[in-house]
């Protein structure tokens, strides 16, 4: 996947600034930087759920707008905060709406098999025919990345996934993320707050300041005390921790 | 189900359905013979012609109007439900009815010579846009309080009450209008009633739709990562929502809270995925309004209620209980007490 110049205005003002990056095949790359960085809105444009106004966003060779949305719905997912959690569907259900891409409404065996998989793969057989409001934030999370499995798609985009998780269901859900790259080989892009889940899991790190890209790179390439000083405007210490640069900012 | 479930779990899930199925069946058989003319079966069955023409022209008609409206209303009410995301919108709450009354006033006045057929034209076209400005309206304003959708509601239809009223009383036609605000059954004869048909079809096209507005009604983003046209599914929906209440309001009338109330209390003990509740919900509405309808025509026989009044009524005390409960034991009580009742064999109904 290929970003090109992208650009995106709300209102006159300049949310997204001519950014351009390549996303490298099955790796985690994780899209940091303070609030109104502009890193949801690029999330958005290059999943197709928000309109650019200029630049280029190549999926597989192709313009992302020259695909057919189901097409792509086979290649890509993307989840993001917005999902309606009061409804109430059985995990199972919710999980089958993975299949939606493949076979409309109608499961076929095949649908079952994968939707078997996909649960199994994020241990949720037991709350399988629970309703996803009664479940706690961390387990309805994973229900929505079993459904996200189910649809089978070479890339991944989570925005926020660890929002309004506490510390155990975070790093759960980071561990997961690392999973999905190096077990289902998939490409994961996650927008995330916090710099040292992005510093221990990810492979890169794209840093976003003012609606650019202030830098993109290895872990190790972005977290620096001058990056991440200039990006946030606070004072970080970086410090390596089982061989992974972790930072102290306070 | 293709999927394993608990035995159990299988049963209670068509037990409902069937407990539903069986007693519209008896009810619409008691509906044929009661009224105020007597009908028997040996008559019948001997072949008498003047009990004969009552059944077909009358009773059976309005038995099949009656199931029309149930069907109809309920099914409008929790596609609009699922797809406004919000579990107090309704045909009544959401200016779909109000629209299409004031369609059919518009016809009365600028088609005098309309039939049927002219009338449901205009209130199918008033319903539509009444229903997607309200929807539009909604989406552009974000509500902190779910309260506040069906609010606006009916602020919004009582707007298109009042112009209707105007125009009504401006052309004297307050008469005329009367017979479509207020829903009833009494003139249900054969050739004035047929319109109400157009909700069967439409009622598959929603079946066959259903995934498409469950997964609309999980949001934007939700749909359009499965490859699916929110704005699209949106648009369709209500629409299909609208030309049900229509093709009702032309032929009965307004009739209320069915739409409201039906998809709720079905909710509450089967979920939201709309392929698994679609058939309780069109059974439950079709078995309310039959009630409702039977009710009516004995109370104070040999007259009768109009249908709005009785499911006003009686749709009023359901939905106050409904909302009690839920003040009372929170929403997820109800949740809970359901699963557990789904649990064992008995219990639902």
């Amino acid at each position: 996947m290929l970003v090109r110049e992208l650009t995106k205005k709300y209102d006159g003002k300049t949310v997204v600034d001519s950014v351009s990056f390549q996303i490298p095949k099955r790796s985690v790359i994780s899209l940091i930087g303070p609030n109104g960085a502009g890193k949801s809105t690029v999330m958005g444009m290059i999943s197709r759920l928000i309109a650019r106004d200029s630049g280029l966003v190549a999926f597989e060779g192709s313009d992302i707008r020259k695909w057919k949305s189901r097409d792509l719905s086979k290649r890509l997912a993307i989840l993001t905060q917005s999902n309606h959690t009061q409804v109430k569907l059985t995990v199972r259900e919710l999980v089958a709406f993975g299949r939606f891409p493949y076979s409309g409404g109608r499961l076929t065996p095949e649908d079952e098999q994968m939707i078997d998989r996909a649960i199994a793969y994020m241990e949720l057989e037991p709350f399988q025919d629970r309703f996803i409001d009664e479940l706690s934030g961390g387990q309805r999370q994973r229900a929505y990345i079993a459904m996200v499995i189910a649809q089978d798609t070479e890339y991944v985009l989570l925005d926020e996934p660890t929002n309004n998780l506490d510390i155990y269901h975070s790093s759960n859900m980071m561990k997961i993320v690392r999973r999905l790259c190096d077990e289902l080989g998939k490409t994961v892009i996650l927008v995330l707050h916090e710099i040292n889940y992005a510093a221990f899991y990810s492979d890169y790190i794209c840093a976003f300041s003012e609606g650019r890209v202030a830098k993109f790179g290895t872990v190790k390439e972005v977290m620096t005390r001058e990056t991440l000083s200039a990006i946030y405007g606070v004072d970080f210490e970086i410090m390596e921790i089982s061989g992974k640069p972790l930072s102290i900012y306070y | 189900m293709k999927h394993k479930v608990k035995g159990g779990a299988v049963i209670k899930e068509r037990k409902m359905t069937i407990v539903l199925a069986v007693c519209l069946v008896i009810l619409s058989v008691l509906s044929l013979f009661v009224g105020v003319m007597d009908l028997t079966v040996k008559e019948l069955v001997a072949g008498n012609m003047e009990q004969m023409e009552i059944l077909l022209l009358s009773r059976l008609p309005r038995l099949l109007a009656v199931l029309c409206t149930g069907v109809g209303m309920s099914v409008a009410g929790l596609i609009m439900q699922q797809l406004c995301r919000n579990k107090f919108v309704s045909p009544t709450t959401g200016a779909t009815i109000s629209s299409a009354q004031l369609g059919i006033l518009l016809a009365l006045l600028f088609l005098p010579g309309s039939n049927l057929m002219g009338r449901a034209v205009f209130a199918f076209a008033a319903a539509i846009l009444g229903t997607w400005l309200f929807v539009w309206f909604i989406q552009r304003i974000p509500f902190r309080d779910v309260v506040m959708v069906p609010l606006v509601g009916i602020m919004f239809s009582n707007v298109i009450g009042g112009v209707t009223s105007y125009l009504a009383y401006k052309y004297e036609m307050t008469q005329a209008l009367s017979s479509w605000l207020a829903g009833h059954f009494s003139l249900i004869l054969k050739g004035r009633y047929e319109m109400v048909y157009l909700v069967v079809p439409l009622v598959i096209l929603a079946f066959l739709f259903a995934n498409h507005f469950n997964i609309v009604g999980m949001g934007k983003d939700f749909s359009e990562n499965l490859g699916i046209s929110y704005s699209l599914v949106l648009f369709m929906g209500l629409t299909i929502a609208a030309m049900i209440t229509a093709s009702v309001v032309v032929v009965v009338g307004s009739v209320p809270y069915i739409g409201l109330i039906v998809p709720n209390v079905v909710a509450m003990f089967k979920g939201d995925r709309i392929r698994g509740t679609l058939a309780d919900t069109a059974l439950f509405g079709a078995v309310f309004v039959l009630s409702c309808d039977l009710l009516g025509r004995v109370v104070i026989a040999p007259y009768e209620l109009p249908i709005d009044l009785v499911a006003g009524i009686l749709g009023s005390v359901l939905f106050i209980g409904l909302l009690l409960y839920r003040l009372k034991h929170g929403e997820r009580a109800i949740c809970w007490k359901a699963r557990i009742a789904g649990g064992k064999e008995e219990g639902v109904q």
